[in-house]
């Protein structure tokens, strides 16, 4: 058993990191996708565009605008990292390789990604700014609303391995990945992910050819940047979760060591995500509640019947 | 729903197509001849200034940023005494090469002339004057509208040709 510490560091060490890569992955996915060539110059591939964007936050002048709540808005950036890296605490990377072994780990993923909505709600509370409100209000409930069926798409999971911790859950899909049977459940999880990771089909909050930037309007400097690198932790996130419970985590052929498989799967999901930018246009802010409440949220309680009632027909027999 | 997984499919296939970005600084884009860019003041087939200092251009100016003080040489022939541009201020439309009655001042296809200094920004006449006809090679205003100095009415010299009659139609 490796020490725990090692663990920890380890895993804040790569997620901070991938979190970094990612601003780069990404403009380079999407100006592969756009027919550009994307940041290029600095250094290797441009690879050092991530130090210059972080060197230029840093050295931004960190503006807290004079009718702004101080404590609150000092605050609200922070919630988003603290609690996105939260969340990472559950997640098995390989066999052993987990922070914590929660036997509820899916319980605390959820309440995690919830306390999430507090950085947005206090943040374009604080600002003191009608547009950040607005961000923030929009934010708010569609986090809440796509909240409430992302738990319920996951009970599909929870009933077919019957337990919430999630080594047990990668255990249980050696026969066959939870994403053929829970199909549907597993469209519902990625749309409701992207959703709460305020990715690009569904970042009403952030708007910004409605709302100059939603939430972190008068964000600036670092604390705008633990906004950035908080969604693209939260990408990651969604994408190992996807990976955890519909993919098989750290299953694979035996050629490759767990931790390469998991990291290949939560890239192509990733990618998956960058793709959906690259390619989706936003809906309006009436539809995507709509869609929500009246869409999702009925398959997945539909969803979550059919596979309980299969797997009691199943152990009835 | 289809049309989503279609559109999603599409860009996907983007990656296989040839991106259309110009390296810049390695790799020009190729300005047509007609690109308003970088203004330069030109000269006639005789290596004479072409700008009368009419002060068109400074009045149809939409920023202001052209001033200019005509003076006569000894012949009585009207040039600029200075002639400033403040390209800091300055939005490229090309107004002022359509008011020049003389073809004096062009818009050259060039876009290079980005300064850290604002001040050098402001481009004097030795800046703005180019040894070349620019875009009107052979034309000379003082031909076609010719030239009344102190004795001589206009055209009336032992080699000059007659200026145009501007109330015909004819060529």
């Amino acid at each position: 058993m490796i020490n725990a510490w090692w663990i920890i560091g380890g895993v804040l060490f790569v997620l901070l990191n991938t979190a970094a890569g990612l601003i780069w992955l990404e403009r380079r996915m999407l100006a592969l996708w756009q027919d550009r060539y994307g940041p290029n110059r600095a250094g290797p591939f441009g690879l050092f565009i991530v130090l210059a964007d972080t060197l230029k936050l840093f050295f931004k002048e960190d503006w807290i605008p004079p009718f702004a709540d101080k404590v609150v808005f000092v605050f609200a950036p922070a919630v988003v990292v603290a609690s996105v890296l939260m969340s990472f605490v559950i997640v098995p990377f390989a066999p052993g390789i987990v922070v914590a072994d929660l036997n509820i780990g899916i319980l605390f993923f959820l309440a995690m990604s919830s306390l999430g909505v507090y950085s947005i709600v206090l943040g374009g509370w604080a600002s003191n700014n009608k547009y950040a409100l607005l961000g923030a209000m929009r934010g708010a409930s569609q986090m809440i609303s796509y909240e409430v069926f992302m738990g319920l798409a996951l009970m599909g999971v929870v009933v077919l391995s019957g337990s919430f911790n999630l080594q047990q859950i990668v255990e249980s899909q050696r026969t066959v990945w939870f994403v053929i049977p829970q199909l549907l459940g597993f469209l519902i999880f990625m749309v409701a992910g992207i959703a709460e990771t305020h990715r690009l089909p569904f970042d009403i909050p952030e708007a910004e050819s409605e709302l100059v930037a939603g939430f972190h309007s008068e964000y600036s400097g670092m604390k705008f940047g633990m906004f950035f690198i908080g969604e693209y932790l939260g990408v990651t996130l969604i994408s190992a979760m996807v990976v955890t419970l519909y993919f098989g985590g750290w299953l694979g052929p035996s050629f490759l060591p767990p931790v390469v498989w998991f990291a290949i799967k939560t890239f192509a999901f990733i990618s998956l995500f960058i793709l959906l930018r690259a390619s989706m246009p936003r809906p309006r802010y009436d539809q995507l509640m709509e869609y929500g409440w009246k869409v999702l949220f009925p398959l997945s309680l539909l969803n979550l019947l059919v596979t309980a009632a299969i797997k009691l027909w199943l152990v009835s027999k | 729903m289809f049309s989503l997984l279609r559109s999603m499919w599409l860009v996907f296939l983007h990656m296989f197509h040839k991106r259309d970005t110009y390296q810049y600084p390695e790799q020009k884009a190729p300005l047509p001849a007609r690109w308003r860019g970088r203004i330069a003041l030109t000269r006639d087939p005789d290596g004479e200034e072409r700008c009368v200092g009419c002060y068109l251009c400074a009045a149809a100016c939409p920023v202001d940023c052209i001033s200019l003080q005509a003076t006569e040489d000894e012949h009585g022939r009207r040039y600029p005494e200075f002639f400033r541009i403040n390209f800091s201020r300055c939005i490229f439309c090309g107004f002022c090469e359509e008011a020049c009655p003389t073809y004096a001042i062009q818009l050259l296809p060039d876009f290079e002339m980005a300064e850290y200094n604002r001040q050098n920004l402001v481009y004097e006449k030795h800046d703005l004057l180019i040894p070349s006809q620019g875009k009107y090679p052979g034309y000379n205003y003082y031909k076609v509208a010719g030239l009344a100095i102190k004795d001589k009415d206009k055209g009336d010299a032992e080699h000059e040709e007659p200026p145009v009659d501007i109330k015909s139609l004819l060529p």
